[in-house]
């Protein structure tokens, strides 16, 4: 059985579900610190995360890139809006293509679940299209991920 | 038959993926597809005869105007498309988990 749970909802939101085996506390810890952030949110096989800039405050800034080895990169920047410890986080942030995407406003958060924690991350985009443009780049990068897999198989 | 060869290709582009995960949510016209995408109609249009070629889109005509909508294999192509982030996403959580296990087991050696 899957954890996770994506779908959309309405015409600009995208929600996504997952519990983890972790009280609230080490799952948000693992989401503000950047040390922990480095190690996990890395997208598709072979791909690291060279700069992650995570300033845990409201106003603090988001600095996120990603290199997979062969030349190829994105950026990610944002701003913290809100910190509940260990309950929420609100952050908009925007991919850099190079050109800026419109901002997506995410709130994640992180409820107890007998031992362990249900997360639960909204993302609000401007409108419908922003959002359409943005599950095609998600696509985009698992295409290639797909690919590399391929690549394995033969 | 339109062959899979054509759905992959008329797939590899950002914009073409764009425009039918717009039509995922319900049929639109020429102009109502150009605009957010800064796009002129004829270069839409282009898109969209490719994406009608490879079978994932059809058209109806309702006076001067053409309105598109998915068409079955664009409907399972959009379906694919939200199990292929899913699984970018599934890949993450799932080093999350790894993570969040080596804390608590880190946690536990301060303890001792």
């Amino acid at each position: 059985m899957s954890k996770l749970t994506l779908k959309t909802e309405g015409d600009t939101h995208v929600v996504v579900t997952r519990r983890f085996a972790a009280p609230p506390e080490a799952v948000y810890r693992a989401h503000v610190d950047p040390k922990l952030v480095q190690q996990w949110m890395l997208g598709p096989e072979g791909w690291s995360m060279p700069v992650c800039v995570n300033e845990a405050r409201p106003g603090g800034k988001i600095h996120y890139e990603w290199a997979n080895g062969k030349g190829g990169g994105f950026r990610l920047t944002g701003e913290f809006l809100e910190l509940e410890p260990y309950s929420r986080i609100v952050h908009v942030e925007r991919m850099h293509l190079p050109d800026p995407t419109p901002d997506n406003h995410i709130e994640t958060r992180f409820d107890a679940e007998d031992t362990g924690t249900l997360m639960t991350m909204r993302m609000t985009l401007p409108n419908v299209q922003t959002r359409a443009a943005m599950l095609a780049t998600g696509m985009e990068r698992g295409m290639e991920a797909s690919y590399v897999r391929l690549e394995g198989m033969l | 038959m339109h062959g899979l060869d054509a759905a992959f290709s008329a797939l590899a582009d950002p914009t073409r993926r764009a425009i039918l995960a717009r039509l995922a949510k319900g049929e639109a016209t020429v102009m109502e597809l150009a605009n957010p995408f800064k796009m002129t109609q004829p270069a839409i249009s282009q898109h969209l005869k490719v994406l009608e070629d490879a079978g994932l889109v059809v058209g109806r005509v309702e006076g001067t105007k053409r309105p598109r909508r998915l068409a079955k294999a664009g409907i399972e192509a959009m379906d694919q498309w939200l199990a292929i982030l899913r699984k970018a996403l599934e890949r993450n959580y799932d080093r999350l988990d790894e993570v969040l296990a080596s804390m608590e087991r880190q946690k536990k050696g301060e303890k001792r």
